[in-house]
């Protein structure tokens, strides 16, 4: 028996049994990969922008998704925890989302029912967002999609 | 079993050990700091068009290479665990060797395109979309020259088939480490 069998922690878990094709889930992550790369460069070439946006979207942030839930349960094996930790997760999870409903229309609005941003704000957050000393030509020039 | 073996390895008060249990809380932290500032960085994305001319100069084929990268690291990390399992200390030793060379090469070219970045005015202050971006691939960088470090540690003993359940350990956070890179990756270099 190795130490890690020793460390009797795998009660729950049946340690030697959850092993998938590894390999396999791999090279179905790299295809995504290439989808979550190549969406946006075909986005960018339709002129419709709804449909544009509803495409960079879907194949940029949809397939981060879906990478991402690929390796938490094929290489991190949260399925194969006690069910608390997934529980644990998602919590933390929705801490974000609460974070972001909580915070995002001061960030977002200019106005709500009983309160106005200065005009200032905005002023100093536009003049923030534009670079100062940076100057153009760099990376993937001209994808600037605005 | 002997009374010197670390704690995370002998107890098991939660139902798994507490090593394995203490990665999760762990990672559950990490979600928060990550995440506060991944949705700080939505909003403001959001909010002001001029991220997306910002997020214009970022180099997506370095970003996609950096995601091949990490993905391909946590594959070899997988490995080290199932070799961990089967008992096979020295071939978890070298999928472990691997992956840290996979976070090496992630944090060499991460080096070279802040350089070239920074060497045509892109800095930290530059503006606030500049900001985001070094705050949050620096964290994430940072997170990954740790786990480098932990992950040669980690192979050093398993190669005397030595604590072989650290192998699962530090393979849970690196896929975490890979997990957040697959968020900032469209993020920052392909929403534009």
């Amino acid at each position: 028996m190795s130490n890690h069998d020793a460390g009797e922690g795998h009660a729950e878990s049946g340690a030697h049994a959850h092993h998938g094709p590894y390999v396999r889930i791999w090279a179905i992550l790299l295809a995504l990969l290439v989808v979550s790369v190549a969406g946006p460069l075909v986005a960018a070439l339709i002129e419709h922008r709804p449909t544009a946006i509803a495409i960079t979207l879907s194949t940029a942030f949809g397939i981060a998704v879906v990478k991402a839930y690929m390796v938490v349960k094929n290489f991190m094996h949260i399925d194969f925890t006690k069910r608390f930790v997934p529980y644990l997760v998602v919590t933390m999870v929705l801490f974000m989302v609460l974070l972001f409903a909580g915070t995002a229309p001061d960030v977002m609005k200019v106005k709500g029912l009983n309160w106005e941003k200065p005009a200032w704000i905005e002023a100093n957050a536009e003049a923030a967002a534009h670079p100062a000393g940076a100057h153009g030509a760099h990376g993937d020039h001209g994808e600037s999609g605005h | 079993m002997s009374s010197g073996r670390p704690i995370a390895t002998t107890r098991s008060a939660a139902g798994m050990p507490t090593g394995r249990l203490a990665v999760w809380w762990v990672i559950a932290s990490e979600i928060v700091i990550f995440g506060g500032l991944l949705a700080s960085y939505v909003m403001y994305r959001l909010a002001h068009d001029a991220f997306a001319e910002q997020a214009a100069h970022t180099n997506t084929w370095i970003g996609a290479f950096n995601t091949f990268v990490l993905l391909t690291s946590s594959l070899m990390a997988v490995q080290a665990h199932k070799a961990a399992d089967e008992g096979d200390g020295p071939r978890a030793a070298r999928f472990l060797q691997l992956t840290a060379a996979g976070g090496l090469l992630f944090a060499v070219v991460k080096a070279f395109e802040w350089t070239d970045e920074i060497r045509h005015g892109f800095t930290i202050t530059s503006s606030t979309f500049w900001s985001f971006y070094y705050t949050a691939a620096g964290l994430h960088a940072a997170h990954v020259l740790a786990g480098v470090v932990i992950l040669l540690i980690v192979a050093a003993s398993a190669k005397r088939s030595v604590e072989l359940h650290r192998v699962e350990l530090i393979g849970i956070y690196w896929h975490f480490v890979d997990v957040v890179w697959i968020f900032l990756f469209p993020l920052l270099y392909i929403a534009k």
